[in-house]
């Protein structure tokens, strides 16, 4: 008897909540908008207007808000991922423009991008607990899968800047190419990858001793050198592959995660920037900022199997189950 | 009925036969839009893609923009080479041989239509092989689909081809075909360039590209290709078809057609 009525109740349920798909959220920076993608239909669902500038997007780890970099508005934005409505703002220091949340779901690194300066902020006590003088322009952020370090990367000073996040303090700079646009830890935490917009490539450290481990290339035949320009780019967690966005060149390249080897190229949108994996990362979302579109990757197949049409000058992207 | 089988089949052995035994032949068919797949693409090199379009779903580049305008380029070739074959055969005296026989002139045409329709087909899948293995491939199910609308585009270019070489009474004129058909035809159609691409160097031009019957029988294999159907493109190849084909029978008539003028 109490089996069929729970059976009943879970059927009831079932019924009663329409099984939504999971989305990808893309921060147009001209529109001030969000565009929320349907994963299963691979069209746009919802747009939902922002602040000024969104560029920086991540969800909180339970996927309860969204975190919004609005650049121009000087503020970072959380948004009720159901409703689409701005909660509260957090102060974030001026021209926020990438952020990363630390493992502990509290603690926002936030990139000030005209002021030098990395802020940490409290999202619960909506304060700013820290700020730390970092190179000029600092843009990519990161934070190693352990919380214990987070990385600022500076576009003029050219440098990867290590801050130990018990003490908020900086204990190490590396220098790396021209014009460093983007970090990401390895999820084994061993190593720290950072892209060069200006040199062109990928440079690979050792977190243990901050050491350069090796450094990436890209050539795309019939493309010349100067429009290849690595940006964002997002690692498979079983350690497969880097999928690298090459900016100018509309183009994806695939890193070998081991052997560091490019392994293939990809043709995306105009200006790709940055990109997010579905659930099982069987898909992978690029942010095209001319042509304002955001190309679907088929991971299996490394190939790109649908373009679709966002607001103006998709910057971010961030993936958001609903089941 | 029976009869007719006979001869749509003799006539299509006849011409495989003819096809196996030009070696030569099919190497040109395999060369020619080959060659342009390597240099001409390789020249224009839009490495950095080309806008969507229909059926399209995402940034494609050059080289897989042209596939389908040279698989059409193939039935454009082939179905104007078994137009020379009549000529020549006529020449010959054994297209009047195949004129005596007791069945209707219209299926006798409509044989030897399918029958050179059909070795064509041949090339493109030999074509679309080769495209393969460089790396430019379709869905599976677009190799399939793509049968039909490869029937139908060969079938209307073989009957145009049936059409001029009634007018043609002599081997030496196929140059003038060349010159004023094949390249017209090819060029000013959406085998190489798409239609927005044609309109900002002029609007004339775009027009005439969208009339050419060519430009739908390409977008009728682009579209199979990718498992999706143009109905206009469909119905200007049908409608092409049946323009020429009357054509082509009203010229081999011999009480009305060209062919009296000149015998």
């Amino acid at each position: 008897m109490r089996l069929s009525v729970l059976l009943a109740a879970v059927f009831a349920a079932g019924l009663a909540v329409p099984v939504a798909a999971d989305e990808i959220w893309v921060s147009n920076e001209k529109d001030d908008t969000i565009s929320v993608i349907d994963v299963e239909t691979l069209e746009v669902t919802r747009t939902i207007d922002v602040g000024e500038r969104p560029r920086g997007i991540t969800f909180a780890i339970d996927h309860s808000v969204l975190y919004l970099c609005a650049s121009d508005s000087d503020t970072v934005q959380v948004i009720d991922p159901e409703t689409g409505k701005v909660l509260h703002e957090l102060p974030s220091g001026e021209d926020p423009e990438q952020f990363v949340l630390h493992p502990d779901n509290r603690h926002l690194y936030i990139a000030n991008e005209d002021d030098a300066i990395t802020t940490v902020v409290d999202t619960e006590t909506r304060t700013v607990i820290a700020q730390i003088d970092v190179g000029i322009e600092p843009e990519g952020m990161a934070v190693s899968p352990d919380g214990k370090i987070a990385i600022t990367t500076s576009e003029t000073t050219n440098m990867a800047h290590w801050i130990d996040t018990s003490s908020q303090q900086l204990f190490a700079n590396t220098l790396v190419d021209q014009r460093p646009r983007h970090a990401e830890f390895t999820l084994d935490g061993s190593e720290l990858w950072v892209s060069s917009e200006i040199g062109g490539t990928i440079t690979v450290f050792d977190v243990a001793s901050q050491a350069e481990k090796g450094k990436i290339g890209f050539e795309i035949k019939g493309i010349h050198p100067d429009r290849v320009q690595p940006v964002g780019f997002e690692m498979t967690k079983d350690g497969k592959y880097v999928f690298v966005a090459l900016g100018p060149s509309n183009h994806i390249a695939v890193v070998d995660q081991k052997t560091y080897d490019v392994l293939d190229y990809i043709l995306v949108g105009r200006r790709v920037w940055h990109m997010a994996f579905n659930g099982d990362e069987s898909l992978l979302f690029t942010t095209n900022g001319v042509s304002g579109d955001v190309t679907v990757i088929d991971v299996a197949e490394l190939a790109a199997v649908k373009s679709i049409k966002v607001g103006r000058f998709p910057w971010g992207a961030a993936y958001r189950p609903t089941n | 009925m029976r009869g007719a089988v006979i001869c749509l089949v003799a006539i299509i052995q006849r011409e495989a036969l003819r096809f196996v035994s030009q070696r030569g032949r099919f190497l040109a068919a395999l060369v020619r839009p080959l060659v342009w797949l390597i240099v001409f693409a390789a020249g224009f090199r839009a490495a950095l893609g080309l806008s969507i379009m229909p059926p399209y779903q995402t940034y494609i580049t050059y080289e897989v923009y042209i596939v389908p305008g040279l698989c059409a380029m193939v039935l454009l070739f082939s179905g104007m080479q078994s137009s020379l074959s009549l000529v020549y055969d006529r020449e010959m005296g054994s297209m009047r041989l195949l004129l005596t026989s007791p069945l209707p002139r219209w299926w006798l045409l409509f044989s030897k239509l399918i029958a050179s329709t059909l070795i064509s087909i041949v090339q493109v899948y030999a074509f679309l092989a080769i495209a393969a293995l460089t790396g430019i491939t379709f869905p599976a199910i677009g190799y399939v689909l793509v049968f039909p609308a490869l029937l139908l585009g060969g079938l209307m270019l073989g009957a145009l081809g049936l059409l001029l070489s009634s007018t043609i009474s002599q081997l030496e004129n196929f140059a003038g075909v060349m010159n004023f058909v094949i390249f017209p035809m090819f060029f000013l159609s959406t085998a190489l360039y798409p239609l927005w691409k044609m309109a900002e160097a002029s609007t004339i031009l775009r027009d005439i590209c969208a009339v050419n019957p060519f430009s739908h029988a390409v977008e009728l294999v682009r579209f199979a290709l990718y498992g999706e159907l143009n109905a206009v493109a469909l119905l200007w190849v049908l409608g092409a078809f049946a323009v020429f084909l009357a054509g082509s029978l009203w010229g081999y008539d011999p009480a009305r057609g060209m062919i009296r003028r000149k015998a």
